[in-house]
């Protein structure tokens, strides 16, 4: 049974960081990279073997294993246990299957990086901490990993730590986390207070067994959940970390930032679907967080001129959709368009470090375009990617795309149709802008320089130009070359993704296409038990499910369309008509100021109230004034006591005299006065 | 019979000039005989009393205190005459070396 190999999941990448992260530095790259691959292959076997034996007819749909008490005080008993059931499942055939193929793509993005060593040690713990996510079977174990991607992230985004913006984008990525954190935090609290257990069965099975509850301290642990899940996932308020994460190495923002990590807020209201079917107040923010997400987010991503920065925002605006999806009570909607958009964007991600790789490490759209002749694996990847995430039949995206779309509409949900609206239109602003990046980069004029000159192939090439003075440090390979595709170590993991990204939908074509919707089947033992209040949509007609795949397919090629026209046919006109509007461009172009207006609103008060108050007032004040106090009064009393030790013998013998004549005074007459 | 206050205030009066002298004199050998004094007026009150309430106790804490006062010349003359080595001078107010 392969159960008995899952603790290897987690346990073999933490063993990878070990070697790595201790010996690494004295390692060959060579061995390095075979430490780190065969610490995330193995997984993926593991798991392969295990999604085979789960598959199988009459196999359990929720193993339990390694169940050792951890923590055990009165009144509450935590466990380390793992669970498996099909949600996990998916997840870690995510993790490890993805994973592995962005080790292997690392391996040759980075080849020539200072610090390769420790990239993969980073990488291996972030693995580590994410399986233990997703295989946890108690939050506060979920929560372990929770916190440990968030540590793998700080460090990953951080990575070219020598880099000012590399540094600020990691703490800036953990503080606001920080905060999503808090609120999962009370939730637990919360959850420990009512439930007197953290297991997850123990509370979802509470739940189910008292259908009456609903709303109250239900809602409230509920909104605290969505608060962590929002930190985690980038959604409305807290997403301002993930474009700033772009920072780090390109695998990096396609493995944590895009297929894996920022899942886990989705993953986790997914998890925990038995409380939120209970509170319709909950999943209505649920959903309106993540539609408000999807489009403001899709916004901002048509006017960005990085190419990392468009991904994140489109990051951004897809896990708005699973947000949206698991809002509506489509759980599975929700966890299908995961899956599909680890595989999507993975690849766009790694097919833009691809072209970034080409170009010596430039990132500005601008300096792009008509590498579709030079690099053609990438970009033919790279449009398997795009027709994805725009939602074209038949790429992965459109499937999930349509059924959240599909979901929202039919949704009980009193704000559905609007939910669905907004969702609609979302699709086709993606379009739009996955189309405006494909135009952008891959056709029209040539206007990068062709690096002819000998030029660093290695650690500036993937940071910033800006950076390229601090971050090379030891190449010895300095060799010619210009644009170039990229070895085979990095089109292998593309074209497997690339498939992915054309397949990977198929396994959820709705019954009204003539599929099987395989997915909802393998995944309803995880979203029927316990749900008492269940989304009744399945009786819905076809005809309608066929109107609204027909409607957003058409909106995609609109926006296809309107990119195909403002930058393949006249690149003018979008500056013309950014011109037209100055106001509206430069609020979109700079993010609508969102970071500003923290700044302003919280950043700088915070700061202030820290240097004012904490930093003069408290410390400056009260601690340090307190200690200067006592010293002063110290050195006060000393300069009076300093005179009796005057060092003459005759003034001591004075003073010897002067007290025994009181001791001898008091008792003589002490005595008589004590007494009366 | 003397009476025993007579031999109280003769040991009063050789105390306070041994506090007095101790007080006044600049000489270390001044100093030391008063010291001298001020123990053997103590002696006395203790040896008074010991005859007027019978008691032989106190005459055997006299012995104790003219022992240490034995030991504390042998000392303190090895001292002084250690000092006068060194600094070539008597004179207690010019002995401030513990004064920085």
């Amino acid at each position: 049974m392969p159960t008995s190999y899952l603790w290897l999941i987690p346990l073999l990448p933490f063993a990878g960081f070990l070697i790595n992260g201790t010996l690494g530095r004295r390692f060959p790259r060579a061995l390095v990279t075979a430490v780190a691959l065969i610490c995330t292959a193995i997984p993926a076997a593991i798991v392969a073997w295990l999604w085979i034996t789960m598959k199988a007819a009459g196999a359990p749909d929720v193993i339990q294993v390694v169940s050792q008490p951890w923590i055990a005080i009165t009144g509450l008993q935590i466990d380390f246990a793992f669970t498996v059931d099909h949600l996990t499942l998916i997840m870690l055939g995510v993790i490890t299957g993805v994973g592995f193929l962005i080790h292997l793509y690392s391996a040759g993005y980075m080849a020539h990086e200072e610090g390769y060593w420790r990239f993969f040690a980073y990488l291996n713990l972030f693995m580590f901490f994410m399986s233990i996510l997703v295989l946890s079977s108690n939050f506060l174990l979920l929560f372990v990993g929770w916190e440990g991607v968030g540590l793998a992230s700080y460090l990953l985004i951080g990575f070219y730590f020598k880099k000012d913006s590399a540094a600020n984008a990691g703490k800036k990525a953990f503080i606001v986390n920080r905060i999503g954190d808090f609120g999962f935090l009370l939730a637990m609290f919360l959850i420990v207070q009512h439930f007197g257990s953290l297991d997850f069965t123990h509370v979802f099975n509470a739940i189910t067994v008292n259908p009456e509850w609903h709303g109250g301290v239900l809602t409230a642990i509920a909104l605290l959940l969505v608060v962590g899940a929002a930190g985690k996932s980038a959604q409305l308020p807290l997403y301002v970390w993930l474009p700033d994460a772009m920072e780090g190495p390109t695998p990096v923002s396609a493995l944590i930032h895009a297929a894996t990590m920022v899942t886990a807020g989705i993953y986790m209201v997914a998890r925990c679907h038995v409380l939120f079917d209970r509170s319709p107040y909950a999943l209505a923010v649920v959903a309106i967080i993540g539609a408000a997400t999807a489009i403001f987010a899709a916004c901002i991503g048509m006017v960005q001129n990085d190419i990392k920065r468009v991904l994140a925002y489109s990051t951004v605006s897809q896990l708005g959709y699973m947000f949206l999806a698991c809002g509506v009570g489509a759980y599975t909607a929700g966890i299908f368009h995961l899956l599909t958009h680890a595989f999507f964007k993975a690849l766009l991600f790694l097919a833009a470090g691809s072209v970034i790789h080409a170009l010596g490490g430039e990132q500005d759209m601008r300096k792009m375009g008509g590498l579709r002749k030079r690099i053609p694996i990438t970009f033919w990847t790279m449009t398997m990617g795009v027709f994805a995430i725009a939602g074209l039949p038949p790429w992965a995206g459109f499937f999930s795309k349509d059924e959240i779309l599909y979901q929202a509409f039919v949704s009980t949900n009193p704000l559905g149709k609007l939910l669905w609206f907004v969702g609609l239109v979302t699709a086709g602003m993606t379009a739009f802008y996955m189309f405006r990046l494909w135009f952008k980069t891959f056709f029209g004029p040539e206007h990068f320089n062709e690096p002819t000159d000998l030029h660093d192939h290695g650690a500036a090439v993937h940071t910033h130009s800006a950076s390229h003075a601090v971050m090379v440090a030891d190449h010895e390979d300095s060799h010619a070359h210009g644009v170039h595709e990229s070895p085979a170590i990095m089109t292998i993991p593309l074209a497997i993704l690339a498939l992915l990204s054309i397949i990977g939908g198929w396994v959820g074509v709705p019954a009204a296409l003539g599929g099987h919707n395989e997915i909802e089947h393998f995944l309803d033992p995880v979203f029927t038990t316990g749900t008492a209040v269940e989304t009744a949509t399945t009786a819905a007609p076809h005809g309608l499910e066929l109107t609204l795949a027909a409607v957003s397919v058409l909106t995609a090629l609109l926006g296809l369309g309107i990119a195909y026209a403002f930058y393949y046919r006249k690149p003018g006109t979008a500056a013309a008509i950014a011109r037209r509007a100055p106001a509206l461009y430069n609020l979109v172009q700079n993010k609508f100021y969102i970071d500003e207006l923290y700044g302003a609103v919280i950043v700088t008060p915070l700061l202030m109230f820290s240097r004012i108050i904490l930093g003069g007032l408290i410390d400056g004040g009260i601690v340090t004034g307190s200690g200067a106090a006592a010293g002063a009064s110290a050195r006060g009393l000393g300069s009076l006591v300093r005179r009796v030790q005057s060092g003459n013998i005759r003034s001591y013998a004075g003073w010897l005299a002067i007290g025994a004549a009181a001791v001898l005074l008091v008792m003589i007459f002490g005595r008589a006065i004590f007494l009366h | 019979m003397v009476p025993v206050a007579a031999y109280l205030i003769l040991a009063a009066v050789l105390f306070s000039i041994g506090v007095a002298a101790f007080l006044i004199k600049r000489n270390v050998i001044t100093i030391f005989m008063s010291i001298e004094l001020m123990l053997n007026a103590v002696n006395l009150t203790f040896v008074a009393f010991s005859h007027m309430w019978h008691q032989v106790s106190g005459q055997i804490f006299v012995f104790f205190v003219m022992v240490v006062a034995a030991a504390e010349a042998a000392v303190g003359l090895a001292i002084i005459i250690a000092i006068f080595r060194t600094r070539e001078t008597l004179n207690v107010d010019q002995i401030d070396l513990m004064k920085s």
